[in-house]
């Protein structure tokens, strides 16, 4: 049986003592009328042997393309370290700390998680994490409406992901809230800052860089929402935040709350999960903030420890009138994030950036060389830009991946005005010859293409 | 030592450094960071160290013993682990093209085929990234579907006092008021209350069954009509899902949606708080409101299936795929147990459960429901101990630790006073139990002799009890330098 010690004397002493005749006997309570429960289309057992065949199998069909996707979700080297201790045992089998002596190694690791955030995005205070970027920037709406109690409505630039728009709107469409689109400028790709009366609204969403992976006029946009009384919460890469300006610090007063995915920091792409949430804010507003939150205090003997702080906040104490229902954080990728943080430190995530944006203007300069490909917008961009070709988007990205190369991200569904355009991405993980080899291909598919169109 | 005290200015761990690139000229001045983030500066053996340091003052499921009621702290597997980050499933982007991911994509296909087999729903989604996330997704199906027959005046959830404070919490964020029912004292809900709340407001009911009392709901048949017949919905929150894992299934008990705690049931890893993932499973009438993305098959090849081809759905609840990586170690578990582990993990659960109640019995604890046949769970009440000695739950459970064992789950649920919540799982041996025992009964045995004793634990951890008032009034969240 797998995972089940029991020997056949060891169930018949413990039915003895139990005063059962059968295991049977132990679900009696439950109404026969309600049938059998059998298993009808669940597979035979495989043991470890079969089971480890098996995925190999998938896994290897599911083989390494050489990749220039990003649009959210970014890959970067990992240190080997980072994974080999964040699955120690200790860490990957622990429970959530609410035993805090008997977590203490969870709870100081969430402690400085909570000190490398902040500090990154340049806020005071930041929580134990959410589930990924899309919910914490749901989770980051939600208290700013607490926070302001006058006006529900959040202003949304176009050029936030709009996966995080759709994530945004599923989650708070049931509690009132009225989420206003702003639109982006067709030459710069970035947000103006507002020339029209938009009334109250409770928060302004400043997205650095944006989706395009544009720089946005960040303290414009700060401002011109402190200017009408609102919030600003900013939505950043944080490897971008190695090099760009933290939110914190954004304008005169800087911004009121930081979110974003903290995936790049230490969490594979992975098919797109597990990542996690961050979400940092200003001392002010540290008791609308939802998810745990560990703080340091004292022990008995007056010894500094660390626990779980201000969970009268939370679900299991606060029950229907909690500040959210989130009952989890992605505590292990936290773990991994953190141990991420420390290897690379703060001149090694300025490396990463500082390296991922040369290969991104690398990449531009070589694939705009080509005949039929533009750059779309004129701002100054991060490690992702948009293309636009003369052929049609989905037909190049299939021929590149027919060549092993995934070439960006197609906008078309979403931004239908932009005509044949892609996002595409370089990090600091590509060489010269990938992007040689990317360069390449774009430029056979683009003259072969414009051949067969012809 | 926390990592920020380990650091020294410019040191670094060379390996871990991108050749250094041109300085970022291009970037306007105004954009760029100034400050230096406090991130350690650190070498690569001094951050190897203190995390593995670190980990050591944990406990963990691999290292101590944890009946955590309602949490199921059970094995796991080492296999699902090392299976799931293999490279091919790890750097797979989530929106490269689907047939770069059909290995991936025929795992999750399959693990909702066998998630609709266990629950007997008619559908599945893995998109819910954590229980909660499970539950706000049912709820808003079930308003969404409400709203889409124009019946608008349901805006009422019922939820017996004993649930999760993510059912009330859970309501709420879907725009319900919450009406709480009371439970009999045998630890069923109490039907009269039930009758009474049902009306023309009821969006549904939110139940766990067997409940967090530890015990099944037996008039599960005759809430369901009371619920249906009022026009409500019936939800199934899976906490315990394996205690009648190919038993019942909640589909045979009439439910309309259930969420699944993989974390839980199907033994991916609790990681320290997470990640989780709490798939949905809805019956006929509410399948077309399943949150995306699904996975179909068709013509020989998996694909995601969006919006575009599910227009009534209540949209994604993740920028991606959910927490993919935690879904392949439930798929994992799932195809290692097979139809017949499955059901053995009920059974043992069972067993285990019902075997420590029955030791705990004899060695003179109070049983909270001690006429009723324990899940895979149960509560025991401290409340006369505490009268005569005045030694708490809290007190029992710090002590526990100092014996090597986890504490259960204390204060929860809170209408049984001074309870501890006991689950053993089915992944521990007679003999574990039989230590826990001996521990309880020791401990017991010094909160008559000496209750200070008790009241002082631990003694044994990194650090004594501490200071939670201090913690929450004199806010310390983050380092900063002397």
């Amino acid at each position: 049986m797998p995972f089940i010690p029991h020997t056949d004397a060891e169930v018949e002493a413990m039915l003895a003592v139990i005063g059962a005749p059968n295991i049977d006997a132990l679900f009696d309570e439950i109404p026969v009328e309600l049938g059998s429960g059998k298993l009808v289309s669940v597979p035979d057992a495989l043991n470890e042997m079969e089971i480890t065949r098996l995925m190999h199998e998938r896994a290897e069909q599911d083989s390494r393309q050489l990749n220039f996707i990003g649009a959210g979700a970014y890959e970067h080297h990992i240190p080997a370290a980072v994974w080999q201790i964040a699955t120690r045992g200790e860490f990957y089998s622990a429970y959530t700390p609410y035993q805090a002596e008997a977590s203490q190694g969870t709870l100081q690791l969430i402690y400085e998680y909570q000190t490398m955030m902040a500090s990154l995005t340049g806020m005071d205070v930041s929580n134990a994490s959410l589930y990924d970027g899309g919910s914490a920037l749901a989770e980051a709406v939600l208290m700013a409406v607490r926070a302001h109690k006058n006006a529900t409505r959040i202003l949304m630039p176009r050029t936030v992901s709009p996966l995080y728009r759709a994530v945004v709107r599923n989650i708070v469409k049931n509690q009132h809230i009225e989420l206003m689109e702003l639109d982006y400028d067709p030459v710069s790709g970035t947000t103006p800052v507002p020339e029209i009366a938009v009334g109250d609204f409770a928060a302004l969403v400043i997205p650095q860089p944006n989706f395009f992976g544009a720089l946005e006029d960040v303290d414009a946009l700060t401002d011109w929402a402190h200017a009408h009384g609102a919030l600003a919460i900013g939505l950043v890469n944080p490897t971008a935040l190695g090099l760009l300006k933290p939110p914190g610090v954004w304008g005169e007063r800087g911004a009121d709350m930081a979110a974003g995915d903290g995936q790049p920091l230490g969490a594979p792409l992975s098919n797109g999960g597990p990542y996690y949430g961050f979400l940092t804010c200003k001392q002010a507003l540290v008791r609308q903030m939802p998810g745990r939150i560990v703080g340091r205090t004292l022990d008995l003997d007056g010894k500094p420890g660390f626990a779980l702080t201000l969970q009268a906040r939370e679900q299991h104490i606060r029950r229907s009138k909690a500040t959210s229902n989130i009952c989890t954080n992605q505590g292990l990728v936290v773990t991994a994030s953190t141990i991420y943080m420390s290897l690379l430190g703060p001149t090694g995530l300025r490396r990463v950036a500082s390296a991922a944006h040369a290969n991104i203007l690398q990449l531009a300069e070589q694939l705009c060389a080509i005949r039929g490909v533009t750059r779309a917008f004129r701002s100054p961009c991060f490690h992702e830009m948009v293309i636009q070709l003369n052929r049609p988007a989905s037909a190049v990205l299939g021929e590149l991946a027919a060549a092993g190369i995934l070439g960006g991200y197609d906008l078309c569904a979403d931004y239908p005005e932009l005509g044949n355009a892609m996002l595409v991405c370089a990090t600091e993980t590509k060489t010269a010859a990938d992007l040689g080899r990317y360069a390449e291909q774009l430029n056979l598919c683009m003259q072969e293409g414009s051949d067969a169109d012809i | 030592m926390l990592i920020f005290e380990h650091s020294v200015p410019e040191r670094m761990a060379y390996a871990q450094m991108p050749a250094e690139a041109l300085e970022a000229d291009d970037l306007p001045v105004h954009l760029l960071r100034r400050d230096k983030p406090l991130l350690p500066e650190a070498s690569e053996m001094d951050v190897v160290r203190h995390y593995t340091r670190l980990s050591q003052k944990n406990f963990s499921i691999d290292t101590h013993f944890y009946p955590l009621g309602s949490c199921t702290m059970k094995y796991n597997p080492r296999a699902c682990n090392s299976l799931a980050m293999l490279p091919g499933f790890l750097n797979r982007h989530p929106f490269a093209p689907v047939q770069t991911g059909q290995g991936y994509l025929a795992s999750m296909y399959e693990l909702q085929e066998i998630l609709c087999d266990v629950t007997g729903m008619a559908g599945v989604s893995l998109a819910p990234m954590a229980g909660a996330q499970g539950e706000f997704a049912g709820v808003a199906m079930i308003r969404a579907y409400h709203d889409a027959r124009g019946d608008h005046a349901r805006r009422e959830i019922i939820i017996p006092t004993a649930a999760h404070g993510t059912n009330p919490a859970t309501a709420v964020m879907c725009g319900y008021s919450v009406r709480e029912i009371p439970t009999d004292a045998t630890g069923n809900v109490d039907l009269a209350a039930l009758q009474a709340a049902v009306g023309p407001q009821t969006a549904g009911l939110m139940l766990t069954n067997p409940s967090t009392l530890g015990v099944f709901e037996q008039q599960i048949q005759r809430i369901q009509k009371i619920v249906h017949d009022a026009g409500g919905l019936l939800y199934y929150d899976g906490a315990n899902l394996n205690a009648i894992l190919g038993r019942v299934k909640p589909g045979d008990m009439g439910f309309d949606v259930i969420h699944i705690n993989l974390h839980k049931t199907f033994s991916t890893p609790h990681g320290g708080g997470g990640p989780g993932a709490g798939p949905v499973g809805v019956s006929t009438r509410l399948l077309p409101y399943l949150p995306i993305p699904l996975v179909a098959y068709c013509d020989g090849n998996y694909r995601l299936l969006t919006e575009a081809d599910r227009p009534h759905s209540i949209g994604r609840l993740s920028a991606n795929n959910g927490n993919a990586g935690v879904l392949l170690r439930a798929y994992i578990y799932a195809r290692m147990l097979g139809a017949e582990g499955m059901h053995r993990v009920a059974e043992f659960a069972t067993l285990n459960a019902n075997y420590l109640l029955a030791k705990l019995r004899q060695a003179g604890f109070d049983i909270a429901f001690p006429t009723r046949r324990a899940s895979h769970e149960f509560i025991v009440t401290l409340k006369h101990l505490k009268d005569e000695t005045g030694v708490t739950a809290m007190d029992f459970a710090k002590r526990l630790l100092d014996y090597g064992y986890h504490a259960p789950t204390t204060y929860f649920p809170m209408l049984v006073p001074e309870c501890l919540l006991i689950e053993p799982t089915e992944t521990e041996s007679m003999a574990t139990l039989d230590g826990f025992v001996a521990a309880m009964t020791a401990i017991l045995a010094e909160a008559r002799s000496n209750p200070e004793l008790v009241k002082g634990a631990p003694y044994t951890q990194p650090v004594r009890r501490l200071d939670d008032v201090k913690a929450a009034r004199e806010l310390d969240l983050v380092w900063r330098h002397k």
